[in-house]
């Protein structure tokens, strides 16, 4: 565990992306590989499953720390982090010639064997973990035992750190971490390997390439006719593969969606096989997309009874052909991979559809198109090089999201509460409402847009003008108002206003306008396209 | 109650038999000071007491002119009705807590304090009272400081760790009292001159005539032309962090010296690379050890989150109570 405190710390102490990756390097390098396939599943943010739940470790560390246990909320609620706040109340341990132990150690003979103890048990080892790790191996300890590691790397970076230790492309790295990956010796062995991809499992997805978006005039990309043009759905991005008989289905995220979607997986039968397709799960009735909250019914759902299936259909639309007859052809221009999987998929087959591209030749007429967006359904669309290859990860250059303008509203901030990792200690996840009847009605939550300077100056603000407390959220006087974006909206049972919003976020501080002058429910409910 | 000796007002403390305000934030007609940190000291008041010591400093904050009257640590003088007394609180050079004795009991105030050792400035010196007003910037079991050896090894070591990759590093503290206790910590360990912003300028000379040892140091503002600062300290204050005077310094290490790095997002947020946990204020353990020390039986808290450390207090049995200073502001009092 040492060497990965080190590493830790070395990344925590530093802002420059570079610096990071050569002390990813560094230490990939010397690490034996058991303890650096745990690294590379912490680094790449994935977690254990829940060991001890929060107000467990609260009454733990209240308890061993001999502080009220108001005072240690006080003290969370200040910090912000609960592994940060246990690892700071929980005294120093006196020197010790104690060796740390490996960082496999830990996790395969401390923490996984947890999950099969009484309470009892647990804390008892919780505590001796306490009295003999220093600082900041304390600090990790609880960040390993709370949840993801959260130390400012990407999946991306943590790639580009093994293929320089590797001397490989990163693409490879990237696809070998792709799908089942285990943090084993074995795996991280095979990660790093010179040899040749032979032997990845069927059900390996290939590293999703991402688009950016477009933040200026397409004009500006070149000549229209390199360009393809396709709609931007609002869905779940999804990988499908068919290999050998088998079928999987893979979300961005790299969960595999199986048995989630029965009528995807059921046209996909007809596929031929060593195919592998990159598309969008949609919400889909009559050759129509519907509203994203009806996919969102679909999204928890890991066995979908009739109803569900009948209320929310959905459709995969394909708009990539990543493999053909078991060849990688990511390096074949997108217009061959395009009439490739036009021979494969015809432009429907059962809920699988090939949505096409748009015909344009001109960036005006293409831009007038977009206009339409909304009445399609759609957020905009996307543009992609006619001759780019299928890269991994968000590269800049050859596909671009162009997204039509979000709507926008003036909303009351009412309630606000802490943030998690940067923002923590500070009131930055704040809830807006706006008029109805029955008074102010919360419609959003949203935590981004605002700078820094703002962000102080309202975390001030709100503390000294707090209402109430619920827990770590604070009700405040109705004062100020924000101008919210958001992407769409629909009707929610859930929620007191009735309404959802997607993906809500702060545009302005609006401290030109009154609480009065904040928007009405029925403004909102008049742009809900049902 | 009916008879404190010390209530709120002017954002300071006001002494009605004494008919003076300590640290005010407003002018009054007669003023206490603790120390020259602009939360203390303001200008306006129609006369100033202080220490000999923080003289120099406080002249610089409020003006030099002839309302000042400066006072040895120790010595009595008399004000109205009242006693005072100004003892070392350990802070930063020439600051004090103020001891006030009338017929209402004997009340002691923090200003702000520390019970580490800094060789800038006379440690912290205790003396009984019945209330003790502390300070509690930093009032919550989160914050315990690490030695300050251990702190000063950690700048050291990322300077080194700058000299060997050849690029400046920039540590951003407090230009008064902070900066000097870190050059003076230096100053013990490594001749190497340290560059300065120029805002450091008059306060470092001010620790100078008092006979502070600190290390050579060189003003940014008289560096050569194309000087690149190369594995090179230099100090600055915080507000210099993100301004273009920070051109110069290109491929640089940020660091920030403030008990604040103890949270790792105050470090995150303000995007310095280093965070090292050094503070001129009393930590937890130190507030509640000098409370004990004072042994009051009546504490009140001012600055900062007191109503943690009093909640606290009065779990083990105390008389205390939180007051908020910054509210008598606008009282119009
Ligand atoms: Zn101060
Ligand atoms: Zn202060």
């Amino acid at each position: 565990m040492k060497s990965f405190i080190a590493l830790y710390e070395a990344l925590d102490a530093t802002t420059s992306t570079n610096a990071k990756k050569a002390a990813m390097v560094k230490y990939f390098a010397q690490a034996r590989p058991e303890d650096a396939a745990w690294a590379v599943y912490f680094l790449t943010g994935q977690r254990l499953k829940r060991l001890v739940n929060t107000r467990e470790l609260r009454e733990w560390t209240s308890e061993y720390s001999g502080l009220p246990d108001w005072l240690v909320e006080e003290s969370y609620e200040h910090v912000g982090d609960l592994a940060e706040t246990m690892a700071l109340l929980t005294p120093e341990p006196g020197p010790s010639e104690l060796q740390l132990p490996a960082l496999s150690v830990m996790v395969e003979q401390v923490l996984r064997p947890m999950a099969d103890l009484d309470d009892e048990q647990r804390q008892a080892i919780v505590v001796r973990q306490w009295q003999s790790l220093p600082g900041n191996a304390r600090f990790v300890f609880n960040k390993l035992i709370t949840g993801a590691l959260r130390v400012g790397v990407s999946k991306r970076l943590v790639t580009r750190a093994l293929s320089e230790l590797a001397g490989l492309d990163s693409g490879m790295i990237a696809h070998r971490m792709m799908g089942n990956w285990q943090p084993t010796a074995e795996q991280f062995q095979k990660l790093i390997s010179k040899e040749h991809d032979q032997d990845l499992e069927d059900s390996t997805p290939y590293p999703f390439f991402l688009a950016s978006p477009l933040e200026i005039e397409p004009n500006a990309l070149g000549l229209a006719r390199d360009w393809s043009a396709e709609w931007k759905w609002d869905g779940i991005r999804a990988q499908l593969i068919r290999r050998n008989g088998r079928l999987y289905i893979w979300s961005r995220g790299e969960d595999l969606l199986e048995g989630r979607f029965p009528e995807i997986e059921q046209a996909a039968r007809d596929l031929p096989d060593g195919i592998v397709l990159d598309g969008e799960i949609m919400a889909w009735r009559d050759g129509q997309p519907l509203p994203f909250a009806r996919l969102q019914t679909r999204i928890g759902r890991k066995k979908p009874g009739a109803k569900t299936l009948q209320q929310a259909p959905v459709a995969f639309l394909a708009f990539d052909l990543l493999e053909y007859d078991g060849q990688d052809i990511r390096q074949r221009p997108l217009a061959d991979r395009y009439s490739l999987m036009k021979t494969v998929l015809p432009t429907q087959c059962g809920q699988l559809l090939l949505p096409g591209r748009i015909e344009f030749s001109q960036w005006d007429a293409l831009a007038r198109l977009r206009e339409s967006s909304r009445e399609r359904g759609v957020e905009g669309l996307m543009l992609k090089r006619l001759n780019s290859t299928y890269q991994h990860g968000r590269k800049r250059g050859d596909w671009w999201k162009w997204k039509v303008d979000p709507f926008t509203f003036d909303g009351v901030l009412i309630y606000a509460q802490p943030g998690h990792g940067r923002r923590s200690g500070l009131f930055t996840d704040y809830t807006f409402a706006v008029h109805s009847d029955q008074g102010l009605v919360p419609v959003a939550k949203a935590y981004s847009g605002l700078t820094q300077a703002e962000i102080d100056e309202l975390d001030r603000w709100i503390r000294a003008h707090t209402r109430e407390r619920f827990g770590p959220v604070r009700s405040v006087d109705a004062v100020h108002v924000f101008e919210l974006a958001f992407e769409g909206i629909a009707r929610s049972k859930r929620h007191k206003s009735g309404v959802a919003l997607r993906f809500p976020r702060i545009h302005r501080w609006r401290r030109d306008l009154k609480v009065d002058q904040a928007d009405q429910l029925k403004d909102l409910e008049q742009l809900i396209a049902d | 109650m009916a008879s404190d000796v010390l209530v709120p007002s002017a954002g300071g403390l006001y002494c009605a038999a004494g008919n003076f305000w300590i640290d005010p934030l407003k002018p009054v007609e007669r003023a206490v000071i603790t120390h020259a940190h602009a939360d203390h000291a303001r200008a306006g008041a129609g006369e100033y007491h202080s220490t000999r010591a923080g003289l120099p400093a406080l002249k610089a904050r409020v003006g030099a002119d002839d309302r000042h009257q400066s006072h040895e640590y120790g010595e009595v003088f008399e004000l109205g009705d009242t006693r005072v007394t100004l003892f070392p609180a350990g802070h930063i050079l020439g600051s004090a807590w103020v001891k006030i004795e009338s017929d209402a009991g004997v009340w002691g105030v923090s200003g702000d304090f520390k019970r580490a050792l800094d060789p800038t400035c006379e440690a912290f010196h205790s003396n009984p009272c019945d209330v003790w007003v502390t300070e509690c910037t930093f009032g919550l079991p989160v914050y315990r400081w690490p030695d300050t050896a251990i702190v000063i090894e950690q700048i050291q070591r990322w300077w080194d760790d700058c000299r060997d990759r050849a690029v400046p590093a920039v540590l951003f503290c407090y230009a008064l009292g902070k900066a000097q206790r870190v050059m003076a910590e230096l100053a013990q360990r490594t001749d190497r001159a340290i560059w300065l912003h120029g805002a450091m300028r008059p306060l470092v000379d001010a620790y100078r005539e008092a006979g502070v040892d600190l290390p050579d140091t060189r003003m940014v503002s008289e560096a050569e032309k194309g000087e690149r600062f190369q594995g090179d300290l230099i100090l600055a204050p915080p507000s210099a962090a993100g301004s273009p005077w920070m051109r110069r310094f290109k491929n640089h290490s940020s660091g920030f010296v403030s008990g604040w790095m103890r949270i790792r997002g105050n470090r995150r947020r303000r995007g310095y690379d280093r965070g090292f946990i050094l503070s001129d204020h009393a930590d937890w353990p130190a507030l509640i050890e000098t409370v004990e020390d004072m042994q009051a039986s009546r504490v009140i808290t001012i600055h900062g989150n007191g109503e943690a450390l009093s909640g606290y207090l009065k779990a083990q049995g105390l008389d205390s109570e939180r007051w908020n200073l910054r509210a008598s502001l606008s009282d119009g009092a």
